[in-house]
Parts: structure tokens; C-alpha cells; sequence
């Protein structure tokens, strides 16, 4: 009775399979799994198990864990071991209902320690078919974000370039850091050893500078367009990269809805991605709706360039307008950044501009404009600043944080501070006084920082 | 003549403040960079420490150190490993292997002497 109820049962979640997943169910056999037919062709034939791994291009340990339903497999391979075996490819494969089994099977032997009842997993996926799909699901899923795991753990410690750059840059600082003690510390050194040591510091010094630049030029370029983006941030972010921050279909009179618009985005692989991006989508239409791309850029020259004007102009707070300057079609030469932080200072958004590097996470320098606008909450800042110390580069900020009460009175006040990092040539910079800062203290190179809270790597022990 | 120690580091300048530093405490310094013919220089040298860097050119410090305790003339030899990544893992590798110390760069000259003075007293 159980099981004729439980074969009705595995009908049902085959046919969902097949809608859901376009899976092409052929009625067979529920005890014949991919890898026990290829194992029953093989023997048939007396072919041993290294020869058809050989013919299809696999280790014998590989075609093992097949053949005992340990890996599931499909496309070309099925194609390479059904040709090697001389049968067609569905006398291997059947339909969804081997799919499930396999999955079942693999996530039992993935977890041994779990102690599931493998050999009961036909009926269980007969009589808990709903159950039997989502635990396939919930098991793919945990595949794949191991796979993400890796891939991001790799990127940070497989970088060949990176840990050879680093090893080059922590030689060098060992080598100073010697030098420097031996001629501190030895008090009747030998002119000849103390001349050669001051010249060996002199060059090693040279070779750090040329090593750290070395460095941030790789890490500025990794966060461009050459590897994989491994987290929704960055797919996110690779994708904004890619039509360089402005929306062309958000600015039309009648745009698209930003739901449709996160949805058709080739790059947007991960559902998380598509909700970052329907989020920035939103306020970016918002803000087009209120500043109309040909009015605004006529207010910014009417207004000589000055945000709060053109923000009372259009009677709009001043982070509309930081915001929507930075969003303005690239028009060659220089482009705008911008960063925007919540009241915690994490950064929520960043459009790098070049020699001005946006750290995504962790302790950045807080003598930025945008940090300091979150102690003076709708308070306009303005600051001319420079960053490095080998090659200083300035650029222009503006800076505000403004309160919002998303749920009323009775609610939190939420704080946002918005930067718009203007670089040099881009507008007319103020006079006065131009204000140091850094990217971050542990790669700062100014030690006599009043707002320094560690020391830096670039300058310890030397 | 003192100890014999064998510095195994392809970074110049850092030979060069360590064999200073050595040389003052009394140590015989010999110096390779190369870590494929590290072997033959150890086997050569026949030194009474090493002290080698896990990063070297055209061999890793711990494939080196595998084969020196794998070898019954120089599975005594007592070894300092040094390495610019002071990962846990590294620090695993290097005990696993047989380290006797692990030191991470950047280091002070005092601490590579107190090191070397405990590895092989004079």
C-alpha cells in the first residue's frame, strides 16, 4: 500500500521537476541510477574500470565515485562514457526522478556523519516528495556557496602577484629594519660597513616605494574589470562599472521600471546583486525625476558649479544633488567619485575616481569630509584635499549627512552621509587651505597624524 | 672559530645585516640563494644551523626543509625558518615539517640572535 502510494507520490514530484526545472522525464526503472548503469554496461561488456576512464577522459578514482552514485553527471561527460560504452546516452540517463535520487545519495555521502538512511532514499523521496525537492535544493545551494567561499579565499590567497609583491615589500622593510638597527646600535662600525649600510638603506628604500606603488596598482586594477566578481557587491558594482554610473534608461520621460531594468542586467547573476541594484535604481530615477538630466547640467553651470545653489534652485537636500552630479555621462577626462556612508561609517555605495581609492570594507581614514559630516548632521562641508605623499594628488569634496525617519516619529532616525569627490581641472577649486589625508592608517605613510589610531605598515621599524 | 651557520635568503641586504650581526657574535656565516642547490651547500657546508627563508628562487623553503629531515646527514641540523607571511598555516607547515623556530618578517637583529644562541649555544 505504501508503495503504490509512494510511486503516486514520485509522479507528482517528477512532473513538478520536469515544470520547474525542464527536466525531461522518461518513464524507467526508479532503481537504475546514472552511475549503476554505467557500471552494469561496463561489466557487461567486461570492460575494466581504468580502460573506460581512460576512453572517456577521467581518473579510474572519478568514474569509482560515479559508478557507486557519489557524483552526479551529465552533459558531455554522459556523451564521452554512453560513446566509450558504445550505447546511446539515455540507455545511461533517465529523467528527473535519477536527478533526485543522485542528489539524495550525494548529499548522504557529502555528510556521512549524519547517518541518513540511504539505502530507505527511494521511499523517503516517494512519500516526502516536497521535502525530498528541498533538501535537492538546499543542497545544490550549499554547493555553490562553498564554491563562492573558495573562490573568494582563493582570490585572497592564490593572488600570485599579490604574495610576491607583499614577500618583496616585507623583505625590503626586514632589510631597512636590520640596516637601521646595526648602524643605531653598534656604536665603533666601521666607516667602510656603516657607508655600505646607509647606501643599502637608501636603495631599499627606493624599492619599497616602487614596491607599495607596484601594490596599489594591483589592487586598483583587481577591482576593475579583470577577474570574476565573487560577491552581489561586486557584481553590482562591475555592473555600474560598465555603463560608467550613468542610466541612460532611467533618464528618459517615461523610464523603466527599475525592477525590469535590475532584471535585464546580463551581469546581475545573483539574486542578491539584482535587489542592490534595483535599490540604487530606484533613487537613481528618483533623483532624475527631480533633476532632469538637460536642467541639471544647465544649473550647474548657471549656478558657477555650486552644489547648494543648484540644490535650492530645484529645492532638493544637497545629497540629491552630490548624487546626481556623480551619475552625469562621462564626458572624457577626469570623472567624479562618490561614496556614500550609513551612520555606522560602512560604506553603503562607491564610484571610484582615479587616485582616489574607496576601500570597500574596514578602518578608513577619518579625516575624510565624510566622516566628518556625520558629527554635523545637514551641515555643508567643503574641502580642498590631498592625498599621497610621493605624488600628491588634490581633489575637491563636498560633504553632507542628512537624518531621515523612514518610520515616523516613533521610529529610528537613520543618518546617511553622501561624499562627491571632484578631481583637479573638473571645476575651479576654492583657494585656502588644503587638507591632508590618507586612504587608511595601516598603509598611511604620514606618521605625525593627529588622527592616526595605529601605526602604519609603511612606516614601522624604519 | 665560532658556530657554523648557513643563511639560506636570496634578499642582498638582508644577507648582509645578518651576516654582520652573526659575524660580531661570533658566527662562521655562510650564505646561498639558491634554493634549488640548497641541499648541496648544506651537504658542503656541513653548518651546525640553518637558516632559511621559505620563499626562494626556483625552490620553496619547505621542500627544503622536507628533505633536510628527510636525510640522515642533516635530519639534526637545527633550522630557523623565516617567511614574510605570518599565516597560521605557514606556521603549521614549518612545524609540520620540522621547523625548530618560525620567525616572520619584518624581525629585530636582537631577536634572531637570541634565537640562534638558543638553537646552538656557544
Amino acid at each position: 500500500m505504501i508503495r503504490q502510494r509512494s510511486a503516486e507520490s514520485c509522479k507528482v514530484i517528477f512532473t513538478q521537476l520536469q515544470k520547474h526545472n525542464g527536466f525531461i522525464a522518461l518513464t524507467m526503472s526508479r532503481n537504475a541510477l546514472t552511475g549503476t548503469r554505467i557500471r552494469d554496461q561496463r561489466q557487461r561488456l567486461g570492460v575494466k574500470q581504468a580502460d573506460l576512464a581512460r576512453r572517456a577522459g577521467i581518473s579510474a578514482s572519478y568514474l569509482n565515485l560515479i559508478e557507486h552514485n557519489r557524483r552526479r553527471i551529465g552533459g558531455k561527460l554522459v556523451l564521452d562514457l554512453s560513446r566509450a560504452l558504445g550505447v546511446e546516452p539515455s540507455v545511461l540517463t533517465e529523467g528527473a526522478e535519477t536527478a533526485l535520487l543522485a542528489a539524495l545519495q550525494e548529499a548522504a555521502a557529502d555528510r556521512p556523519q549524519a547517518r541518513a538512511e540511504v539505502d530507505d532514499v527511494e521511499d523517503f523521496a516517494g512519500r516526502f516528495p516536497g521535502w525530498a525537492a528541498l533538501l535537492m535544493e538546499q543542497s545544490a545551494r550549499v554547493a555553490e556557496l562553498q564554491r563562492n567561499v573558495e573562490g573568494l579565499t582563493d582570490r585572497l590567497t592564490h593572488d600570485p602577484f599579490l604574495s610576491t609583491a607583499l614577500h618583496e615589500v616585507l623583505s625590503t622593510v626586514t632589510a631597512i629594519r636590520s640596516s637601521a638597527a646595526i648602524l643605531a646600535d653598534t656604536k665603533d662600525i666601521d666607516p667602510e660597513w656603516q657607508a655600505r649600510f646607509l647606501r643599502n638603506i637608501r636603495d631599499d628604500a627606493h624599492r619599497l616605494g616602487h614596491g607599495a606603488e607596484a601594490l596599489v596598482r594591483h589592487l586598483d586594477q583587481s577591482e576593475g574589470a579583470s577577474s570574476a566578481p565573487g560577491t552581489p557587491q561586486e557584481e553590482f558594482e562591475r555592473m555600474l562599472e560598465g555603463v560608467s554610473y550613468h542610466l541612460a534608461d532611467l533618464e528618459r520621460a517615461l523610464p523603466v521600471s527599475p525592477k525590469a531594468l535590475a532584471n535585464a542586467q546580463p551581469q546581475l547573476n545573483s539574486a542578491p546583486a539584482r535587489q542592490l541594484a534595483e535599490a540604487h535604481f530606484e533613487r537613481y530615477a528618483s533623483d532624475a525625476a527631480k533633476l532632469p538630466l538637460a536642467d541639471f547640467e544647465r544649473a550647474l553651470r548657471g549656478c558657477a558649479f555650486d552644489p547648494a545653489r543648484v540644490a535650492a534652485a530645484f529645492g532638493v537636500p544637497l545629497g540629491t544633488v552630490l548624487r546626481r552630479w556623480a551619475s552625469l555621462p562621462a564626458q572624457g577626462g577626469a570623472r567624479p567619485g562618490l561614496v556614500v556612508c550609513d551612520g555606522s561609517g560602512a560604506i553603503t555605495f562607491r564610484k571610484p575616481t582615479d587616485g582616489f581609492a574607496l576601500p570597500r570594507f574596514g578602518a578608513i581614514c577619518p579625516l575624510w569630509p565624510l566622516f566628518r559630516a556625520l558629527t554635523q548632521p545637514t551641515v555643508p562641508l567643503r574641502e580642498v584635499v590631498e592625498l599621497g605623499e610621493r605624488a600628491p594628488q588634490r581633489f575637491l569634496a563636498y560633504a553632507v549627512c542628512e537624518p531621515s525617519h523612514p518610520e515616523g516619529f516613533d521610529g529610528p532616525q537613520v543618518f546617511e552621509a553622501t561624499m562627491l569627490i571632484l578631481p583637479e581641472g573638473h571645476v575651479p577649486f576654492p583657494p585656502g587651505q588644503k587638507h591632508p589625508i590618507g586612504t587608511g592608517c595601516r598603509i598611511c605613510p604620514r606618521t605625525a597624524c593627529a588622527a592616526r589610531r595605529e601605526p602604519s605598515l609603511l612606516s614601522e621599524g624604519m | 672559530m665560532g658556530k657554523r651557520v648557513l643563511l639560506i635568503e636570496d634578499e642582498p641586504n638582508i644577507i648582509e645585516a645578518i651576516r654582520f650581526i652573526l659575524s660580531r657574535d661570533g658566527w662562521s656565516v655562510v650564505t646561498h640563494a639558491d634554493g634549488s642547490t640548497a641541499l648541496e651547500a648544506i651537504r658542503t657546508q656541513a653548518p651546525d644551523v640553518i637558516i632559511l627563508d621559505a620563499m626562494l628562487p626556483n625552490r620553496s623553503g619547505f621542500e627544503i626543509l622536507q628533505d633536510i629531515r628527510a636525510r640522515a646527514e642533516t635530519q639534526d641540523i637545527p633550522v630557523m625558518m623565516l617567511t614574510a607571511r605570518g599565516q597560521q598555516k605557514d606556521r603549521d607547515m614549518a612545524e609540520r615539517y620540522g621547523a625548530n623556530r618560525f620567525m616572520t618578517k619584518p624581525f629585530s637583529n636582537a631577536e634572531v640572535l637570541d634565537v640562534m644562541r638558543e638553537l646552538a649555544p656557544i
